[in-house]
């Protein structure tokens, strides 16, 4: 079977409804193409939550864009491996299979609530205008279809809202908008891509605790990126944490906080704000190189306090501490 | 809706205000004695003064200024110095032909301009948009009286598709129209240069905004993304561009009119300039000075249409 199940093989469990197969991904600088994401491998089943956490370059954001088929046309292109939406390949299929796929079996959401909307088309029809697109509907069973889709992203006085348009709501609201939108045709998988990144704390915990009720209710397989590990910690399952492209530490929530095993994992915790203690914040030194300066090996190397001869070659993901599912990609933190 | 009309009718107040009083103070201090003008320069000084009498010249400027404001309130724009009828007579006789010729290169403008600067900007640095801004290039860069003659010299002295001869007044409607053809593309061809870019920049910034990607995201075909998501979001800055050239295709009809010997605004205002009939230019200019205000007021109610962010304001 593929690496990525490999990983976290639970028997008699549901078969995953997005497989991601050693992706890679490529950019293109100047003439060059250069992986920015290099073979990286999951699988989320339903109604489980995969985290994806690293720093803004890391490949979190063209990871999402290449299974979603949104990668910009000659500035990005997957070059290698696999991705299987719902049992469809998406990188053999061609671009009108992966448009039917997309907005009907997998879903997004992004960043910017404020600018992800249409301004000038009433936001009822913006989210029923999948339904027409996928599912045949009349408009006007899509309107109310979508007046249901509102009601249960709990947007206020849904009904009387349909015809209202994207600046007569708050950013809170607007993404909310944005969740009945990417989950109107009832899509297997939800790509949310920082979600709550440009609301308001406030509102951020009450958007997640809205995504993580519909994902249950529905049995969504979710895709979640951030950069906040507060959010891994309080609804993801899994994470994986990327660097450079590579993913460096792979597991299960708990495990994961348990023994955070990656000097890139580690310098992320060290560098969230803590509630408790006196100590700190511990910035991590350096940059993400650019994509034409990266190292060959381990890329975090060239920032990395554990850096020494081998890390010029890259190692392998390893199971680390006491979950199997638990791995690293570190020379310095495999078992001897 | 009905506020808003309302709303911006009392504004134009104002500014008509501003622009009656700019012509009138134009009209006044060019150059020429206007009586030496209507009787020439061997009239006695006696013919002269009962001339000033007649026209008013004679009063107060104040006074005069007064006149002339409670004329075209009423609506009279006086009569001409040089023929003597009345002005309003003149321009209305003409006007239906400037109003034809504005609209059609109206259409021609934004009927090429719109899908070509679409294209441009869909096939960003391919074939259509070299195509596009050349062709752009060469419709800003040629002056509407250099257009006009070749357009005269390809299609109707060598092709002999349309007439050399203007028959603008022709009552056979069909031919009427294929009078139209050459001068509408002549003084349209300047709009659709700068509809295109203003379209294919409007569409390359829209096709690039979050919300396209969205679009993209629920699955629509490529082509609905274009028109209804990028393209919806560019009628603001083309009907402002729209707008704002039906005051300078009024303005640039006097060439084309006069091109293709069509009777209009335009060759009423050479005339006027040649007689120098103060009295015909001060009401040429008056009715032109309308006209932009009115396709402006028209740009701002197209606005309540096309962005659902205006209305509420």
């Amino acid at each position: 079977m593929t690496a990525a199940l490999r990983d976290d093989f639970i028997p008699d469990a549901e078969p995953p409804a997005l497989v991601v197969d050693e992706l890679t991904t490529q950019i293109r600088v100047g003439r060059t193409w250069y992986d920015a994401v290099r073979g990286i491998s999951f699988a989320v089943r339903p109604r489980e939550t995969l985290a994806l956490v690293g720093e803004s370059g890391c490949g979190k954001s063209l990871t999402a864009l290449s299974v979603m088929g949104l990668l910009p046309a000659g500035v990005g292109r997957v070059s290698g491996g696999r991705i299987v939406v719902d049992g469809v390949d998406m990188t053999a299929a061609d671009e009108p299979t992966r448009e039917s796929m997309r907005g009907d079996r997998i879903g997004m959401i992004f960043q910017e609530p404020m600018t992800s909307l249409n301004p000038v088309l009433p936001i009822g029809f913006q989210v029923a205008e999948s339904l027409i697109q996928h599912r045949g509907l009349s408009k006007k069973a899509a309107l109310n279809r979508a007046r249901e889709l509102l009601e249960l992203v709990r947007v206020p006085a849904a009904a009387s809202r349909l015809d209202a348009y994207p600046h007569q709501f708050s950013g809170g609201m607007r993404q909310r908008v944005m969740i009945a939108l990417a989950l109107a045709c009832d899509p297997k998988v939800l790509i949310a891509d920082e979600p709550t990144t440009a609301l308001d704390v406030t509102i951020q915990a009450q958007v997640l605790a809205l995504m993580a009720d519909v994902q249950k209710r529905e049995g969504l397989a979710l895709l979640l990126i951030t950069h906040n590990l507060g959010v891994v910690a309080s609804v993801a399952d899994r994470v994986m944490v990327m660097y450079g492209g590579d993913v460096v530490e792979s597991g299960p929530v708990r495990a994961f906080f348990a023994r955070p095993s990656h000097p890139y994992s580690e310098a992320l915790l060290a560098a969230m704000p803590r509630i408790d203690g006196d100590t700190p914040l511990q910035p991590i030194a350096g940059q993400v190189p650019t994509l034409t300066q990266m190292p060959t090996g381990c890329r975090f190397a060239t920032r990395c306090a554990l850096r020494h001869d081998r890390c010029a070659e890259l190692p392998p993901l390893t199971p680390v501490g006491d979950d199997p599912n638990h791995l690293v990609r570190c020379w310095a933190r495999m078992s001897p | 809706m009905l506020r808003f009309v309302i709303k911006r009718l009392i504004l134009a107040i104002p500014t008509l205000w501003a622009v009656l009083t700019t012509v009138f103070v134009l009209v006044r201090v060019v150059p020429g004695d206007p009586t030496i003008a209507i009787l020439g320069d061997q009239a006695s000084e006696g013919a002269r003064a009962e001339l000033r009498d007649k026209l008013g010249l004679s009063k107060p400027i104040l006074a005069q200024y007064v006149d002339f404001m409670s004329q075209i309130l009423t609506g009279d724009l006086g009569r001409s110095l040089s023929t003597n009828r009345p002005i309003a007579d003149d321009v209305l006789a003409v006007l239906p032909y400037t109003i034809e010729l504005t609209l059609a290169a109206l259409v021609v403008g934004t009927v090429l301009g719109v899908p070509l600067g679409v294209l441009a900007a869909k096939n960003r640095n391919g074939f259509a948009d070299w195509f596009a801004r050349i062709f752009s290039l060469a419709g800003v860069s040629f002056p509407a009286f250099v257009s006009g003659i070749l357009l005269l010299l390809v299609f109707a002295v060598e092709l002999r598709w349309f007439p050399v001869i203007s028959s603008a007044n022709a009552a056979d409607p069909v031919e009427r129209l294929r009078a139209l053809v050459l001068p509408a593309l002549n003084l349209g061809l300047l709009m659709v240069a700068y509809v295109t870019r203003v379209t294919r920049s409007g569409m390359l910034k829209a096709l690039s905004e979050d919300y396209v990607r969205t679009a993209r995201a629920k699955g629509l075909p490529y082509r609905t993304v274009v028109w209804r998501h990028a393209f919806r979001n560019v009628l603001v800055p083309i009907v402002t561009v729209v707008g704002l050239y039906l005051g300078v295709l009024i303005g640039n009809a006097v060439l084309t009119e006069i091109v293709f010997n069509r009777p209009g605004i335009g060759k009423l205002i050479v005339t006027a300039l040649n007689q120098r009939d103060y009295s015909l230019l001060q009401g040429l200019m008056v009715v032109s000075a309308f006209a932009i205000v009115l396709a402006n007021i028209l740009t701002d109610l197209t606005y309540g249409l096309v962005d659902p962010r205006v209305k509420t304001q």
